[in-house]
């Protein structure tokens, strides 16, 4: 029984291993050089404020589109203010080439044809993409300046003129997701992995 | 063969017709500089060994003897002089350019790395910061995916052909440390990368390859890297198509799943004779070019070494084989080590010009056994519209009995 009460932790055999481990850690900390912690607590916390003002991106289940709203009636005023210069009256060829143009039946050649172009409406796989580009980096001489409604409006314009949806059509956060593009099932991942084959 | 730098004179038409049939999906020459690059008048002392030298001075220049230019074109690019380059690295003046909207300006004390998404820790990192990780230095190439001129004529220099790739000593933060440092949660297999420049640049990279080998660079051959390379931060992803090493970085958002940027989906797939477009094709097939002879070389008979660089995303060069007779007989080239993953590595072999027509070609072969394809066989393989990114076929140069070498264009149908 003695050996048994011996054993047992008493408060004060409590804060004396307390005390000797505190101290093995700070002696240890002491000779951390050549150690690899499991972090080095380098960097501050990123607040939702900061993520928030840089987190432009939208992805193709529409994560990250804002909530606001546009038709091709205003994207069509604002395409011939700040896009038609660089792509073209009606989105065809301008000297940026065209972002408007369907191919009968939807075809995709573009491998066998090097003189097909390449356009928002024949080509690009999701128009959340479009949402998304046109709002970071678009117009070229005053990027990111365009309000959400104006971005709306002008992805709008550009879908309606290449026939992918219904004049009039109110655009939003929740309906943009759910356009299909024509070329939508032609992206393949490549699945090349090197070896003596040419593809 | 006769000397590297001919005189820039020399070079200014072939530099218009490059520039006339650069094929390039944006038009317009904005700011190209045409100008003829200055003919250089420097007179050295008969004897140097009479004359006192100049002293040192705070930062070094090339010889007044040397021209060694950048080749900008279309207000988009400019591409490295390779064939006047010797060894392996490029220096940082002369790596190639492609921006999509300029070089941003950046104050490196208001620039920060924000890492976040699915993550425990969102963070925030200040190049200091970054600076106080353990440092990881590589070696290895960066080239452009639309790194062949198809329009070339026959005077082309390798510059004009296929300048797009250049090496350097990359010195950054690895990505392990700072996924690390965040915490990945479960289910994150994707991370945005996105750069400060005003085309707000933004790629979708496969957690598996930031685990693997990539970093935040934050210097180049020694030094901060220049402002056309990134300044501050890049993301540096060897073996992987340059469009991929976000420069100017500033966010990395963890996902679990690819975010379908403009780049990725509209620019850089390649569409295929099947009626589809491949994906995320962002390794760099093996390739190699001969350096020497070519364009604009004047041949005399006699011993040459041929020479030039190899290099592939997948891995290490295993070999490069020289071919004189057009692709019919090969022989194998030496290379010089250290023979590095995913980096240019120089090869050269020997050889006696007789002063008969001969047709110069190289073709490598790396760890994975794959073996630089020739031109119709990529053409057969993904089909003629498959002629803007991740061209990489064998290249041939012609030397004429009179002892020009000239490039043999071929249209890419």
């Amino acid at each position: 029984m003695t050996s048994l009460n011996c054993g047992r932790p008493t408060r004060s055999r409590l804060i004396r291993h307390y005390i000797a481990l505190t101290l093995l850690l700070a002696m240890s900390s002491q000779h951390s050089l050549g150690s690899e912690p499991v972090r080095y607590g380098i960097g501050q916390h990123a607040s939702q404020a900061e993520i928030a003002a840089w987190d432009i991106d939208v992805k193709p289940n529409g994560e990250g589109l804002p909530v606001a709203e546009g038709t091709a009636i205003q994207g069509q005023v604002l395409y011939a203010d700040m896009c038609e210069q660089c792509h073209g009256v009606g989105g065809i060829d301008g000297s940026f080439g065209s972002l408007v143009g369907r191919l009968p039946e939807d075809i995709f050649p573009f491998g066998r044809d090097p003189t097909m172009e390449k356009t928002v409406g024949n080509y690009w796989p999701y128009a959340t993409t479009l949402f998304d580009y046109i709002r970071r980096a678009m117009p070229f001489d005053a990027p990111g300046s365009l309000s959400n409604e104006d971005v709306y409006s002008l992805v709008a314009y550009v879908l309606q003129e290449n026939d992918i949806i219904e004049a009039g059509t109110l655009l939003d956060q929740s309906n943009l997701p759910d356009i299909q593009m024509p070329a939508r099932d032609r992206f393949v991942p490549d699945d090349r992995h090197g070896g003596n084959q040419i593809r | 063969m006769t000397e590297k730098n001919k005189p820039r004179t020399n070079r200014t038409g072939s530099r218009r017709e490059f520039l006339a049939g650069i094929t390039v999906a944006s038009g317009s020459l904005m700011g190209s500089s045409l100008a003829q690059a200055t003919t250089n008048t420097h007179a050295a002392p008969q004897d140097p060994t009479k004359i006192q030298g100049n002293g040192p001075s705070a930062n070094g220049l090339r010889s007044e003897h040397e021209v060694l230019e950048r080749l900008p074109a279309l207000n988009i690019v400019s591409l490295t002089p390779l064939e006047q380059l010797h060894g392996t690295l490029t220096p940082a003046d002369l790596h190639f350019e492609r921006h999509h909207a300029g070089i941003p300006k950046i104050d490196p004390r208001e620039h920060h790395l924000l890492l976040h998404g699915m993550v425990d820790q969102p963070l925030k990192f200040s190049v200091a910061d970054l600076q106080r990780f353990p440092a990881v230095t590589r070696t290895c190439f960066i080239e452009c995916s639309g790194n062949l001129n198809t329009r070339a004529t026959e005077k082309a220099t390798v510059q004009m052909l296929c300048g797009l790739t250049s090496q350097s000593e990359w010195t950054g933060v690895s990505l392990r440390t700072l996924l690390n440092e965040a915490g990945l949660k479960p289910g994150a297999s994707w991370c945005l990368a996105e750069g400060s420049d005003a085309a707000v640049m933004t790629r979708s990279i496969p957690v598996e390859k930031l685990l693997d080998d990539a970093m935040v660079a934050y210097a180049q051959n020694g030094e901060p890297l220049r402002p056309a390379q990134g300044y501050p931060l890049r993301l540096l992803l060897p073996g992987w198509e340059g469009n991929t090493h976000i420069k100017w970085l500033r966010r990395l958002e963890l996902s679990d799943s690819p975010f379908m940027t403009r780049e990725e989906t509209s620019k850089y797939t390649d569409p295929l004779k099947d009626d589809t477009a491949r994906q995320f094709s962002v390794i760099m097939d093996a390739r190699s070019v001969i350096t020497s002879p070519s364009y604009p070389q004047q041949l005399e008979q006699g011993w040459h070494e041929i020479r030039g660089i190899a290099w592939s995303g997948r891995g290490r060069i295993r070999a490069v084989e020289i071919s004189v007779d057009g692709g019919k007989t090969w022989a194998e080239a030496t290379l010089q080590g250290p023979v590095l993953p995913k980096a240019h590595t120089r090869f050269g072999l020997p050889w006696r010009w007789d002063g008969n027509p001969a047709e110069i070609a190289s073709r490598a072969i790396d760890e994975t056994g794959y073996v630089q394809p020739t031109r119709r066989q990529l053409i057969d393989a993904r089909g003629p519209g498959s002629a803007l990114y991740h061209l990489n076929p064998i290249m041939h140069w012609l030397v004429e009995r009179d002892g020009r070498v000239l490039y043999k264009a071929e249209p890419w149908a």
